[in-house]
């Protein structure tokens, strides 16, 4: 088993396979159906046994570094509308990479405008693993 | 016997331990202890005197304990024996473990996270999970809150404002896990109102029994947020609104208006209107200018804007809104549903779009999402 990050962006990453317009120009029952997807999709890892962590994270938010001793930090933000900008992520425990490109790419077909995939850009991140007992 | 006239004792045994000598944080590990090992033995063989069994297992946990420590530092025993039990002051016990708990030398945080155990008689993995972070970090903070406590001697009187707003922070930040945060700190503050005679108890017990009551609709199923206005109010609680406003009732028979008082009586307008058209929007406004008066918070002043709104017309509404910080949580929501009933559905349509971008929670800012998405698939003229 090995842990995959996937990574959802607010913006950011390679240029978009369909620009949907923003949700709130989606209709009522378009956004139902959407958020319906993100929850059965949440539950199903879930029900798979490979869900370890799922978070969402809002918009705001600031760069922050330290400034020196006896100083406050320095913060940068609001965030440039041009960057990038992680929207949250799905902590999964499977068998293979393959898996985890797998639900990504079941992730990126949630529905958008006319119950079409949005084909949404997920970000897929292996995270280290522990040194193995036996070492081969 | 079940777990939570169990964790009634808890309080109470703590008490006794502390009377008897032991510090609090020795006491309220001990409890703990005896705790696991009733859950275990008691439904073979349940004791015929739950809180004398308690108090003897937890007193030998804490000797067991403590001549543990004191071999292990190579000190002297100090602790030998049982003593004679002092008098019995099970009442005033758990009214000082309230206070001592809510002390304000603690950060809210350890505050609600000391009361949910050693008041409460939660585990440490319990209060983890409902909070969602790792147990290890909540057995620090809890741990961390012992030590900062220890000096606290349990018979000064504390400030029964700072237990409320404990106890309103457990009721209103509950997350998931095996616990029901909200029902806990019912559980609590009912404890603590039979404890104390103080209308500002029975107001903050109040205000949770007229929520609570509300619970079971305010989300569908599928975690969607059901606005008050769209509930369905033949499945509110009618037997917690009406405890809920019959402890009101007798809070506010004092006379001494408090800010919980007047947050349960907003809430029981709702909850009196059998459908929203009859609610008595005049009389909610008037107590938002209680509210008002009595805190002189922001929020009150914004959920007025909104009730003035229903009262006398979405311009009133607006124009109270005019005096307040834009940056204010929930401005643009509220903001869009007046310009909404004002008859301005574009500018609602954007400010719901832009409350969406800084909702606070998921479910509030997919409502949002489908609001400002409700007004945009409208066809305009």
């Amino acid at each position: 088993m090995a842990k995959y990050l996937l990574l959802k962006h607010y913006r950011g990453g390679p240029a978009p396979a369909v620009d949907w317009a923003p949700m709130d120009q989606w209709t009522p029952d378009e956004v139902d159906a959407h958020m319906r997807f993100m929850h059965d999709f949440g539950a199903r890892l879930e029900e798979t046994g490979e869900l370890v962590d799922a978070q969402a994270l809002s918009p705001d938010g600031a760069f922050v570094r330290y400034d020196g001793e006896g100083r406050p930090p320095v913060t940068d933000g609001p965030f440039v509308e041009t960057k990038d900008l992680v929207a949250g992520w799905y902590v999964v425990d499977v068998e293979s990479w393959d898996r985890a490109v797998e639900l990504a790419g079941e992730l990126s077909a949630a529905p958008g405008p006319g119950g079409r995939p949005i084909h949404e850009w997920l970000e897929v991140r292996p995270f280290y693993g522990v040194p193995a007992a036996v070492p081969e | 016997m079940n777990g939570e006239l169990l964790r009634d004792l808890v309080p109470a045994v703590i008490g006794v331990l502390v009377r008897r000598g032991a510090d609090f944080a020795s006491a309220e590990d001990a409890v703990q202890d005896a705790l696991v090992e009733a859950v275990r033995g008691w439904p073979e063989s349940p004791p015929r005197d739950p809180r004398g069994w308690l108090i003897t297992v937890a007193w030998r946990r804490f000797l067991d304990a403590a001549r543990a420590d004191t071999s292990r530092r190579q000190r002297e025993v100090r602790v030998e024996g049982e003593p004679v039990p002092g008098p019995v002051e099970a009442v005033d016990d758990t009214l000082q473990l309230y206070f001592l708990c809510a002390h304000p030398c603690l950060t809210p945080a350890s505050s609600v996270a000391l009361t949910l155990r050693a008041v409460g008689g939660l585990t440490t993995r319990q209060i983890a999970r409902a909070y969602l972070v790792p147990e290890a970090t909540m057995a620090q903070r809890i741990s961390r809150a012992k030590r900062k406590v220890s000096g606290v001697r349990l018979n000064q009187p504390g400030d029964v404002a700072t237990v409320l707003r404990v106890l309103y922070l457990v009721f209103n930040e509950g997350h998931s896990g095996d616990v029901d945060l909200a029902a806990e700190a019912i559980r609590l503050t009912r404890q603590l109102a039979a404890q104390i005679d103080h209308e500002e108890v029975a107001g903050l017990l109040a205000l949770m029994l007229l929520h609570h009551a509300r619970r079971p609709v305010r989300t569908s199923p599928d975690g969607r947020l059901v606005p008050l206005a769209e509930q369905d109010r033949s499945r509110w609680n009618r037997h917690l609104i009406a405890e809920g406003v019959e402890v009101l009732q007798n809070a506010l028979a004092r006379d001494r208006l408090g800010e919980f008082q007047a947050q349960a009586a907003i809430a029981a307008l709702h909850a009196d209107a059998r459908t929203v058209e009859e609610t008595d929007w005049r009389q909610i406004v008037e107590w938002y200018d209680e509210l008002v008066r009595l805190t002189d918070s922001p929020v009150a002043r914004l959920n007025r804007a909104v009730a003035l709104g229903e009262a006398d017309g979405p311009r009133t509404g607006l124009a109270a809104l005019a005096g307040l910080d834009p940056a204010l949580p929930r401005y643009a929501a509220v903001a869009a549903y007046l310009h909404e009933r004002a008859g301005d559905p574009v500018t609602a349509a954007r400010l719901y779009a832009e409350a969406a971008r800084s909702a606070p929670s998921l479910p509030e800012r997919d409502h949002l999402t489908r609001q400002a998405a409700r007004l945009n698939s409208q066809p305009r003229r």
